[in-house]
């Protein structure tokens, strides 16, 4: 362990040039990480702003605030914004992009100027897609089913679709980038098992984007092509079948999900490794796990179908592969749980982020293996219980991951210390805030409430007033990071290498690192979180 | 677990293809190489969505795919794929030209692809205009009668004519993708840039146009030749 930074005062990659050019031609990967932060959070803002007219219409039974054709809008553009332009970039694109390169110990990623054109394509994407929702939006759900969203949809289908198919190329390119990275630029000695597992939860999702994007892809150009030039793919009238739709839409759709788990998972390895100073239990299996978890995602779309009048025995196949995935998810709790047996814990706020992330993300979890049961998803299909499943798992994992991971290597990206206060505040505040939101809408879902329903009866409004409310906790723990963050830029305490005394090359760097990443090449010579090691080089 | 030690290694001087951020050309060789095909591997999966569509659909109603396939020209079709492989023998000549930095033979060799796909392109409008003079053109004026089959297979045939279009559509949108890119190419060609210390894009452009290629063998036996008797 050697740190320098006394070695190059003042030089580093946010002070290697001031010009708006430097930043917008940059190739580094760095501020690449730092452009997709800006652009993400604008979109979270949107989409979370979408969610909070939904969960406002939704506070009284009747159908008051607005259209019941202005409500599908809001919920449809909630999904699109948040799935495809915050959740699925959210952990790859910014701390992925700041630290794959750092933790493999390389310069940059592959390739770097094709790591800026996707964060250009996400915005060209994002920009179409605005454009869409300004205009009017689209009403047919984040899912497009067809023929609703072919013949009768009265919203702009096609411009939306668009902005979704650039998307997905800007995914494409991040994904690629780290593969070829993580297999041909790891620092001499970084054998694959000495990898921390941050990488191996980005590995295991390239692998997801790289195969599900291109699926998604074609399924929405067919669409768009259906709906613009009467191209009758998915058209029954032709002999089409709109289940088809359904299979390729949920193809990609449902191992997306495993895109956003995926790295929230590596990121929590990370954190809790790093405040309980242990090594994680089990390193193999939970690498072995999130690859697991890439492979079986592919293998379970059909139950999402369950109802759709597919074959009975597809339906059984799917639904014993669907319980599968619990398995290679447990190992990893399980092996958290274990590292966290007799560690020295310290409840640092990135630790709050992750302990939260166990509770919900298992919660998530269980209700996924409930709804993986035909019997059970046949009754609960198209209910709140599924809208509270994926939220525990979509929000509750991803995004407590996210902005767990953002804490604790924002002193690395940016040089400066966030108050402690504020942010354990707001850590607790999004805790209580996501249960009080979802977990009525599982009671909801079991007593019968329909998903995207505008109006409901009478007597669910107690449940649903404690969602709102709850929503707003949340959205208030949302938004103090952004503030408090910001503020820390000037007025936060000057952090060290490693503020956490932490283990990995990302911390044996200065913070905010040089450009280059590493003042001189780095070479391994022992496996990941040898915290005892640490200890003892520590005295 | 590190080191940041000096790396032992002299610097050699820097050929000027070198990117920064890699150690030699050989990585950087390996890097663009395996990003290729890993790009290839998403292209699979994009065309994989039309293939499957297609086999579920031909199963669904297969007298009017095997009448509507038999409404193709299988001439221009069989001429089309001579074209085609030849132009993946000019491809592939050409990256043989600049391996061993024969600077004319690599720009002939490309020029000839260029003129090849242009071939291809041409004779796939003379096919599209006649889907068109035969309101063959999915729709509201697609129309199916005699001479080519029996309009009860009205719905069927439009089926497997929006197939036609949307996969050889698909495969025409990357063949005039990838003569663009090899026109690019053509200017440090003609500076003569690429010899046998580096041809990277040469290869993988190589490797792109084969893929488009091969994409016509399985597209040219599907639509034209299987269930045609």
């Amino acid at each position: 362990m050697t740190t320098h930074a006394a070695a190059a005062p003042g030089s580093n990659y946010l002070t290697n040039g001031f010009s708006l050019k430097s930043w917008l031609l940059t190739k580094d990967h760095k501020r690449i990480a730092i452009l997709y932060m800006i652009s993400i959070t604008v979109f979270f803002v949107l989409g979370g702003l979408f969610a909070f007219v939904v969960r406002l219409e939704l506070l009284t039974p009747a159908g008051d605030l607005m259209e019941a054709d202005t409500y599908n809008r809001m919920f449809t553009m909630h999904g699109v914004v948040m799935i495809f332009f915050f959740l699925i970039p959210s952990i790859p694109a910014v701390l992925g992009n700041f630290l794959v390169p750092i933790m493999i110990g390389a310069k940059d990623l592959a390739f770097p100027k094709i790591n800026l054109a996707s964060w250009y394509l996400y915005n060209i994407a994002g920009v179409i897609t605005l454009a869409a929702i300004a205009m009017g939006g689209v009403d047919t759900g984040w899912t497009f089913y067809t023929p609703f969203s072919t013949t009768y949809a009265n919203g702009y289908v096609v411009l939306t679709v668009v902005g979704l198919f650039i998307n997905g190329f800007s995914s494409i390119f991040t994904g690629l980038n780290f593969i070829v990275s993580i297999h041909r630029m790891r620092a001499p000695g970084l054998t694959w098992f000495r990898l921390p597992l941050f990488i191996w939860g980005h590995y295991a999702t390239s692998l997801v984007i790289m195969l599900g994007t291109p699926v998604i892809a074609i399924t929405l150009a067919l669409l768009a092509a259906e709906r613009a030039l009467h191209l009758g793919i998915f058209d029954p009238a032709l002999g089409g079948d709109p289940i088809l739709f359904q299979h390729l839409f949920w193809f990609y759709s449902h191992p997306a999900v495993y895109i956003m788990i995926l790295p929230s998972m590596g990121v929590i390895s990370e954190i809790i490794s790093a405040f309980t100073r242990k090594k994680i239990f089990g390193y193999h299996f939970v690498a072995f796990a999130s690859i697991a978890i890439a492979i079986l995602g592919f293998l379970v779309w059909g139950h999402h179908l369950f109802v759709s009048g597919q074959s009975i025995y597809a339906g059984l196949v799917f639904s014993v592969l669907s319980m599968l995935v619990g398995v290679p998810s447990a190992v990893k709790v399980f092996n958290w749980m274990a590292t966290l047996y007799q560690g020295s814990i310290s409840r640092q706020t990135p630790m709050l982020y992750a302990l939260g992330f166990i509770g919900l993300f298992t919660i998530g979890g269980l209700t996924g293996v409930m709804l993986a049961t035909i019997g059970l998803d046949v009754h609960v299909h198209d209910t709140y219980f599924v809208v509270a499943h994926f939220h525990y798992i979509m929000v509750g994992g991803a995004i407590m991951g996210y902005l767990g991971g953002i804490h604790f290597w924002w002193p690395k990206m940016t040089g400066r210390l966030y108050p402690n206060f504020w942010s354990k505040l707001s850590a607790g505040l999004v805790f209580v805030g996501f249960n009080l939101t979802f977990f009525p809408q599982f009671i909801l879902g079991y007593l019968g409430m329909p998903r995207r329903y505008w109006s409901y009866p009478d007597e669910m409004q107690v449940l649903n007033v404690l969602s709102t409310a709850g929503a707003t906790i949340l959205g208030v723990g949302y938004a103090m990071p952004l503030f408090y963050l910001l503020w820390s830029l000037k007025g936060g305490r000057v952090a060290d290498d490693n503020p956490w005394g932490a283990y990995g090359l990302e911390w044996e760097t200065s913070s905010p690192p040089p450009t280059e990443n590493f003042l001189h090449d780095p070479v391994v010579t022992g496996g990941p979180y040898d915290y005892a090691e640490l200890e003892r080089k520590r005295g | 677990m590190a080191d940041l030690a000096h790396s032992g290694g002299v610097h050699e001087a820097h050929h000027p293809k070198l990117q920064h951020h890699f150690e030699d050309l050989d990585q950087q060789r390996e890097a663009s190489t395996l990003g290729m095909w890993l790009f290839l591997v998403t292209e699979i999966m994009f065309f994989g969505g039309l293939f499957c569509a297609y086999l579920i659909y031909r199963g669904a109603s297969f007298d009017a795919f095997a009448e509507a396939s038999r409404s193709l020209d299988l001439y221009l079709g069989g001429f089309n794929t001579a074209v085609l492989i030849g132009s993946s023998l000019t491809m592939a000549l050409a990256v043989w030209a600049a391996q061993v930095s024969k600077r004319k033979a690599l720009i002939v060799f490309m020029i000839l692809t260029i003129v090849l796909g242009a071939v291809f392109l041409g004779v796939k409008v003379i096919e599209y205009s006649g889907k068109f003079a035969h309101h063959h053109v999915p729709g509201d004026s697609f129309e199916w009668a005699p001479p080519y089959g029996d309009p009860a297979n009205e719905a069927g045939t439009e089926m497997f004519f929006s197939l036609y279009f949307a996969m050889t559509g698909l495969h025409a949108a990357h063949m005039i993708i990838g003569m663009g890119f090899l026109a690019y190419l053509l200017i440090p060609a003609w500076q003569g840039k690429f010899n046998a210390d580096w041809y990277n894009p040469v290869e993988c452009f190589g490797l792109y146009w084969h893929f488009v290629d091969i994409v016509w063998i399985f597209l040219f036996p599907l639509l034209y030749l299987i269930g045609r008797h």
